[in-house]
């Protein structure tokens, strides 16, 4: 019988009653008596000099309140990194200044060039059509292998090349690896992209400033999936607020996949603008301005070498990528395709010896990010790609192949410097076989055959790290940051609860499932409970929700003030019933002496904590309300299995997924429903990046694919009815739920299947096709079919 | 947008009239020139609205049997009021964009802009229709002359199309994944006298009609009568979503599949 309350219950999301009913408070839902509006002028073009900017006849036009240039931010920092990455000779990475506003250089389409601050929005973006720019256009860099030669233009003349870092890892084991790959019995080798995106969170990003003179209070208004990060960031790097001069909120949120997590611009600027003009100043993203300013995803070019011995053991794996950090390092650019990506590359497989390769470039597009899965999509694809390019080479199936190379014994330390505390992927590889019906895929192919349809089966495992992160494993790996995270448990006189969170909900559902895990400790209703986040007024200084790690982190340290809450009220029940604090039960929402019936309930002891007469003051203070901070031993690491099957239409090239399944270990699930949408979630983020979506730039840096018309997201009916299961559970053995992460598994676990499955159909009609690059689009499989 | 002035005539003459103000621009059901307006691609002084217009919508049989749609007719009126007289046309507006875009986007409209990508042309030019006009009727062979051009003047309303019906038609489009605008769409139609074929979304051109194919369905209406025929790849449009290769061998494949499925 399933439990209708606390944890592995499934109640319906209490956020959504306001989501679907359009009361959902956003960030443009925030207006603020006399705020002004900001339009941005930005480039297009991708790189350019700029010798003069004219605002004369733009700052006399009707209702223009001022106009900023990059002169203007000369005195304030630059936006930050927030990670150093150490190049393979021991160097720091090139890291150049990032203007608020650009100055004196253009470095891509959609760079900010002067901001206009208006009465209203359309008076502003009249007002900027009238600014008269001089530029000397120069050369783009997009092509990266093309960036990386000797004599290429360079985006930053400061700088000594468009490398930001050469990476090597584990540099120790460079020859070994180099030798293992000479002597392996087999070596498969592939070539591949990994496409660019851009994230498209159903809501554009929005910034509203704000300023109080009377207490030099600052406040921004921003859509986040991290707040204090944002005042970390903003407050000490860009502009110099003091934390208890600044707050920042982020309101609801719709939708954040990474591209939320960093500091942008145009947050600085509206704080900076705020107090400048001493009015409010909001901006409001258009979609055309989110395709050119929000951080895109991926984007990594790579060669990846899998050596075997004539057993078909994994001996060795090589990978060089080039990864595009665009033309500004963004908040945590630089980690993504190293420790995000590197790290990863051993997958579910044994593999003695790899070596990880990243030359991260410099080039004229939007800066490139974290985004859904951040790194470990991109190990994932080239790594489950090769494994199977090579079951085809040595003419095995590819599901006993990778059976054949599993870890089997945890926990295990991998030769990319982590360690894996627990798993097991044949359990999940078993459970795939069987909702995913692999017996029967056989017979489906027949049916697919006499109706004219190639059908491919494709399969692929998944590890990710996850639950981010260890703070001081993190720190000797260059972050500028820790990354715990906190909670305050305030319990209220008659009981109900207040949690304070630092992780943010932007489609997570926090709200539902915290409460869940609080409830099941205390015994008390789940509606005496409730979330709050997204506002560093309120909330305890913990870093956001990115990387799978809202639960694992964030709900870890709500458990730690959890346990000193009930530790405290057991101490004021053991004075109420005249008993020993160690002999005090608290079940249900009661609390009793051992051996005895008596017994007192949770409101009563909390009512005794805020109007404390029969209360043992001398021990104890008042009140009832704790925090805690996490910071993580390790890593979780979910993993998992996946399989696709595809019809392709050889007239045409068309994929159709017919079935999608999903076998994941996500170790202990606090509320199965809101995992299953999770996965579902990014199951479609991953089939739209192998499928529909490519952020395409031509040669002059001009994107595109700026607009729907031309970049395809996944809609309802590209996309199946999934089998997702998370039955298998191997818990965490490090965090005090024994949960894992499940937010970022299905985009990172679905993309290679899919490939797979149609490399597999392609196979099956005879065309020796071994990969087609992302995303196959019906004339990518057809130019491919008819190449083979 | 800029801003502009909006007229919202309830007569085709009141329209005309209207349009005759320097910089007037027609608005149809906007799906086009509204998110232009909304990009600042575009300055009209003024906007005369044709919704408002009683004698410009709604579908009818005329005297010929042709079946008349005025020209503010929407898609989705289209779709279901034209399915009893003309399914194959009745189809092809059941499919454009999505609700909002057939609940707002009008025939009109559509051929006026003429679009490369659009729908509507493939149907007009494959059913040999008739564009009327507030002044004019032009034959749909010489109304499309080329992408976004066409034989209106300055100021000339689409008041009427009229469609002669078909024995058997089909239209067969296969989608552009982004837009999910045709990225080749081919009609089909059957007439006594002859086969119509017609192509919107890969030329250069904008739509076409292809002859060879039309004469090899008049002798024999059916997709085997296509072997070995294929449009020239050369002046079909490259981009992001296919090669000018990949059109015209899509256009091959829609017409097959437009002859199987025409009824």
């Amino acid at each position: 019988m399933p439990k209708d309350s606390g944890i592995g219950a499934s109640p319906k999301r209490r956020e959504d009653l306001r989501f679907l009913t359009g009361a959902g408070k956003y960030t443009d839902d925030i207006n603020i008596h006399g705020q002004t509006y900001v339009h941005f002028l930005r480039a297009d073009v991708a790189h350019a000099t700029i010798n003069s900017i004219d605002t004369s006849a733009a700052a006399a036009m009707p209702g223009v309140v001022h106009i900023f240039t990059g002169a203007d931010f000369e005195a304030v920092g630059g936006i930050p990194c927030g990670w150093q990455v150490t190049d393979r000779f021991g160097e720091p990475m090139q890291e150049p200044k990032h203007p608020v506003i650009a100055h004196g250089t253009i470095r891509h389409v959609g760079e900010i060039v002067a901001a206009v601050v208006g009465e209203t929005l359309e008076q502003a973006r009249d007002a900027a059509e009238a600014i008269v720019l001089d530029l000397t256009e120069k050369p783009a860099v997009i092509d990266m292998k093309a960036a990386a030669a000797d004599g290429s233009t360079k985006v930053h003349d400061d700088l000594t090349s468009n490398i930001c870092y050469d990476w090597g890892f584990v540099e120790e084991n460079r020859d070994a690896v180099d030798q293992a790959i000479k002597d392996a019995a087999h070596v498969t080798t592939l070539e591949l992209v990994n496409n660019r995106l851009v994230a498209n969170p159903m809501e554009p990003r929005v910034a509203v400033g704000e300023y109080s003179r009377s207490d030099d209070m600052h406040t921004l208004h921003t859509t986040s999936q991290n707040p204090h990060v944002i005042r970390l960031l903003m407050g000490a790097f860009v502009l110099g607020i003091p934390e208890h001069k600044l707050r920042v909120v982020a309101p609801d949120v719709g939708g954040g996949f990474g591209t939320k997590i960093f500091h942008y611009a145009e947050e600085a600027f509206c704080t900076f603008a705020a107090k400048a003009v001493n009015r409010p100043v909001k901006w409001t993203s258009t979609r055309s301005e989110a395709f050119m300013s929000d951080a895109h995803g991926r984007d990594h070019v790579t060669k990846i070498e899998l050596a075997m011995d004539a057993d078909n053991n994994f001996t060795a794996l090589r990978t060089e990528t080039y990864a595009n950090m665009g033309a500004y390092l963004s908040t945590f650019a630089s980690s993504v395709p190293t420790w995000l990506h590197g790290t990863l590359m051993a997958g579910n497989y044994k593999t003695p010896l790899i070596y990880v390769n990243v030359k991260a470039m410099f080039t004229n597009t939007v800066p490139v990010d974290a985004y859904r899965g951040a790194g470990r999509p991109e190990a994932t694809f080239q790594l489950e790609r090769v494994i199977d390019k090579a079951a085809r080479e040595r003419g095995v199936d590819p599901i006993a192949l990778r059976r054949q190379n599993f870890v089997t014994e945890f926990p295990y330390a991998t030769p990319v410097a982590v360690e894996y505390d627990t798993g097991d992927y044949e359990a999940t590889m078993a459970k795939l076989e069987e909702i995913a019906d692999i017996g029967g895929f056989a017979a489906r192919r027949t049916e697919s055959e006499k109706n004219g349809k190639l059908r491919g089966l494709g399969v692929n495992c998944y590890i990710e790290a996850c639950g981010i992160a260890p703070s001081n494993l993190v720190g000797q790996l260059g972050a500028r940051a820790g990354l715990y995270d906190a909670a305050t448990v305030r319990v209220n006189a008659t009981g109900s609860i207040s949690v304070m969170v630092g992780a943010h909900s932007h489609g997570q559902g926090h709200e539902t499932s915290f409460p869940q895990v609080i409830s099941e400790m205390i015994g008390i209703p789940e509606d005496q409970i409730d979330i709050v986040h997204g506002d560093t007024s309120k909330i305890p200084f913990g870093m956001g929700t990115y990387g799978s790690r809202s639960l694992a982190v964030c709900g870890s340290a709500m458990v730690r003030a959890a346990e000193k809450v009930i530790n405290k009220a057991k101490k004021i029940a053991a004075h109420l019933l005249e008993a020993s604090d160690a002999d005090i039960e608290l079940k249900d929402g009661q609390f009793s002496v051992a051996g005895t019936d008596k017994s007192v309930a949770w409101g009563d002891v909390t009512l005794a904590a805020y109007v404390p007469h029969n209360y043992p003051l001398e021990d104890i203070e008042p009140g009832l309300e704790e925090t805690a901070f996490y910071d993580p031993a390790n890593f979780t690491y979910p993993a998992g299995a996946y399989a696709c099957e595809v019809e392709v239409d050889p007239d045409t090239g068309k994929v159709t997924i017919e079935r999608f399944s999903a076998a994941d270990d996500f170790g202990n699930v606090i509320n199965p429903m809101i995992v299953s949408g999770q996965v579902h979630g990014g199951i479609a983020q991953g089939v739209g990046q192998a499928l529909l979506e490519n952020c395409a730039y031509d040669e002059d840096g001009q994107l595109i694919s700026a607009s729907y018309m031309d970049y395809a997201m996944p809609r309802a009916d590209d996309l199946p009815f999934y089998t997702v299961d998370h039955s298998c559970q191997t818990p965490c053995t490090h965090n005090p739920l024994g949960v894992k992460g499940c937010g970022e598994a299905g985009a990172i676990g679905s993309p290679p299947s899919v490939v797979n499955a149609v490399v597999d159909a392609l196979q099956s009609g005879g065309k020796n096709v071994t990969h087609i690059d992302m995303p196959l689009t019906p004339s990518r499989v057809w130019d491919a079919m008819n190449n083979a | 947008m800029y801003a502009f002035d909006i007229e919202r005539p309830s007569t085709i003459a009141d329209a005309v009239t209207a349009l005759q103000g320097e910089d007037a621009q027609a608005l149809g059901g906007g799906q086009t020139l509204i998110p232009t307006l909304k990009q600042r691609l575009a300055a009209p002084s003024k906007l005369v609205s044709l919704s408002g217009i009683g004698e410009m919508q709604g579908v009818c049989v005329g005297d010929d049997g042709a079946v008349c749609i005025g020209g503010a007719t929407t898609h989705a009126t289209v779709s279901r009021e034209a399915a009893a007289h003309y399914p194959g046309l009745a189809a092809l507006a059941s499919h454009i964009g999505d609700p909002a875009v057939r609940n707002r986007g009008t025939i009109g409209g559509s051929l006026a802009n003429n679009d490369p990508a659009a729908c509507y042309p493939a149907a007009a030019l494959a059913s040999g229709a008739t564009i009327v006009t507030n002044n004019r009727e032009i034959a749909a062979d010489d109304y499309f002359q080329g992408m976004f051009a066409t034989a209106l003047d300055e100021g000339e309303v689409i008041t009427e199309v009229r469609f002669p019906v078909p024995q058997a038609a089909n239209y067969q489009k296969f989608l552009q994944p982004a837009s999910r605008f045709a990225l080749v769409g081919v009609f089909v139609a059957k007439y006594a006298d002859g086969v119509r074929v017609a192509v919107t979304g890969a030329s250069e051109n904008g739509v076409f009609r292809w002859a060879e194919a039309e004469a090899a369905f008049s002798a024999d209406f059916s997709a085997s009568a296509l072997d070995g025929l294929t449009v020239d790849a050369d002046g079909m449009i490259a981009d992001l979503h296919g090669s000018g290769a990949y059109r015209a061998h899509l256009v091959s494949v829609n017409t097959k599949r437009a002859v199987e499925a025409a009824s």
